[in-house]
């Protein structure tokens, strides 16, 4: 891979810019530094949350498992656990309902009222219910961040499939094609644009639900830590997490990209 | 044996008393009305009339894509009563597979006729060899230029063995010099593998330089104005004094039509 380091230093001017203001005002002690820390006393912050606790004890831990050992480093990989269990709960309940409600006429009519119904609800208000259905903990979480992730993949699936280009399937049926084979072979390849753009709101609508979810059933994770540190004042690890959120959302965005330009290597609206 | 058809080959496509109404909700429009053709073996027809004179819709037809209101169709000795690899269709949209390459388009077909993997191998190799494409053979669609997209859709349709091949209008979205190309391309295939083609189209030149026999179709209802056959020896000159005669008696039998076409537009368009 190679870097533009023209547009990597042109993206690095404004957030420079903006860290400098930052930096003048708090050191000018313009702001009381609990409610904005300085861009420094962040970075301080972020690097200790990061980093171990306690000093390697070579006998019981791997210098990896050390080096993991922060806690912010455990808080992430614990958000990106429920991310990854939720939305393949989610997406694995929905790609299968979209594709037999886009396909089948009479799927589509039993399923459609209910799908409407429950679909504008955002999945927030299903925190009390998770709770008394789950308790506290991994489950309810996951089960939040299911259901955000479900309805985009879902309405995308059966929208992928119900669009699938008519010339496709005159030419398939032409070649002989049975039901099954023009299911698998060219319904569903029609539909992966579709259901790939529907995977991707569901992936962004499960970060938002995880972060949110910890903060109410979990003692752990990167929404947890935030909520926690505002409880002890300490504005600068509040910072230091969300920045930490932007950065894993971003992870997760340009890993969806390339999984994307992948799939969809064929795709015309790819070229450039 | 009947003394006038000793070179008369074994009719390969019998249409009989076909119409064809399409309803729509305050109005019928009668596309085909009353056509009777008997296709020989090997013959190279072209259907030939302004847009609207329901060629596509017979050839629909033949193809089992959209059934005569009345009347029937036999072809390969079966009457067509749906689509299906015997009667392998060229699109004027290529209708190719987007998400498979050169070489899965062209062995689609083989592997739902359920033919083994070496077989198909070789079958796709040498349709590749024979369209010049065995260079492009891992492109996907989009990657290649109008002509080689319908050099594909040829090959995909060769690949099926089909004694007969249908073609809607294929080298319509073709600059002049593609199309002559692939139209040669397509007479020496033609010579060499014996099939029957229908060719739909609208340029009188195309339907000189390619067909046997020309059917000169009316506008709306739909009905053979025209049935000759093309005593023009092959290879055939478009700049021949033979050539231009036939152009001009079928230029004037199309403008006839077109100006009826017209009329209509007008008439509609006075309605509303």
């Amino acid at each position: 891979m190679k870097f533009k380091w023209r547009e990597i230093g042109a993206g690095l001017i404004v957030p420079v810019i903006l860290i400098a203001i930052w930096h003048v005002v708090t050191s000018m002690g313009w702001v009381n530094a609990q409610v904005l820390p300085s861009p420094l006393a962040v970075v301080k912050k972020w690097i200790e949350y990061a980093s171990p606790y306690e000093a390697r004890d070579a006998a019981t831990t791997s210098w990896l498992a050390w080096a993991f050992s922060g806690e912010l480093i455990r808080d992430t990989m614990g958000s990106m656990y429920r991310v990854v269990v939720g939305f393949l709960v989610g997406a694995g309940l929905a790609l299968p309902l979209g594709l037999a409600m886009g396909s089948s006429q009479r799927m589509y009519a039993w399923m459609n009222p209910l799908v409407q119904v429950l679909r504008p609800i955002p999945p927030i208000a299903y925190i009390p219910l998770s709770i008394l259905w789950f308790g506290l903990g991994n489950p309810p979480a996951i089960f939040l961040i299911a259901i955000g992730a479900f309805f985009p993949v879902l309405m995308n699936t059966i929208a992928g499939v119900r669009h699938v280009d008519g010339i496709y399937i005159r030419a398939a049926r032409n070649l002989g094609a049975s039901q099954t084979t023009m299911f698998v072979r060219v319904m569903l390849p029609a539909a992966v644009p579709y259901i790939l753009s529907g995977v991707r709101i569901g992936i962004g609508t499960a970060f938002i639900v995880v972060i949110v979810s910890e903060m109410i059933a979990v003692n752990n994770g990167l929404g947890f830590r935030i909520l926690e540190a505002r409880e002890y004042f300490w504005s600068d690890k509040i910072i230091a997490g969300m920045m930490s959120i932007g950065l894993l959302g971003l992870a997760i965005d340009l890993a969806m990209n390339k999984l994307n330009n992948y799939l969809l290597r064929w795709h015309r609206g790819l070229e450039n | 044996m009947n003394s006038t058809h000793i070179e008369m080959n074994p009719t390969h496509i019998e249409i009989v008393g076909v119409n064809k109404i399409f309803k729509t909700a305050d109005k019928e429009v009668v596309a085909l009305r009353d056509i009777n053709l008997e296709i020989p073996e090997g013959q190279f027809v072209c259907l030939l009339g302004p847009s609207g004179c329901g060629k596509s819709t017979l050839l629909n037809a033949v193809a089992g894509f959209s059934l005569p209101t009345s009347g029937h169709i036999i072809a390969n000795g079966q009457k067509v009563n749906a689509p299906g690899p015997d009667r392998g269709m060229v699109f004027q949209e290529y209708a190719l597979f987007p998400w498979m390459t050169v070489e899965q388009n062209i062995a689609f077909g083989l592997e739902i006729k359920g033919m083994g993997k070496a077989e198909i191998q070789d079958r796709v190799a040498s349709l590749l060899a024979m369209l010049g494409l065995s260079d492009f053979k891992a492109r996907f669609p989009k990657d290649l230029s109008g002509g080689m997209r319908q050099r594909v859709a040829i090959a995909r349709v060769l690949a099926l063995d089909s004694p007969i091949m249908l073609m809607d209008e294929p080298f319509g979205a073709l600059d002049a010099l593609t199309r002559r190309n692939l139209q040669d391309e397509l007479l020496r295939i033609w010579s060499e593998l014996k099939k029957t083609i229908i060719f739909v189209t609208h340029s009188i030149e195309e339907a000189i330089y390619l067909a046997d026999r020309i059917i000169v179709m009316t506008y709306r209802p739909g009905t053979v104005k025209k049935d000759l056959i093309v005593e023009l020896p092959r290879s055939r000159e478009t700049s021949d004094a033979g050539f231009n005669a036939l152009k001009r008696e079928l230029g004037q039998l199309v403008m006839e039509e077109q100006q009826r076409h017209h009329n209509d537009e007008l008439k509609m368009a006075a309605v509303d």
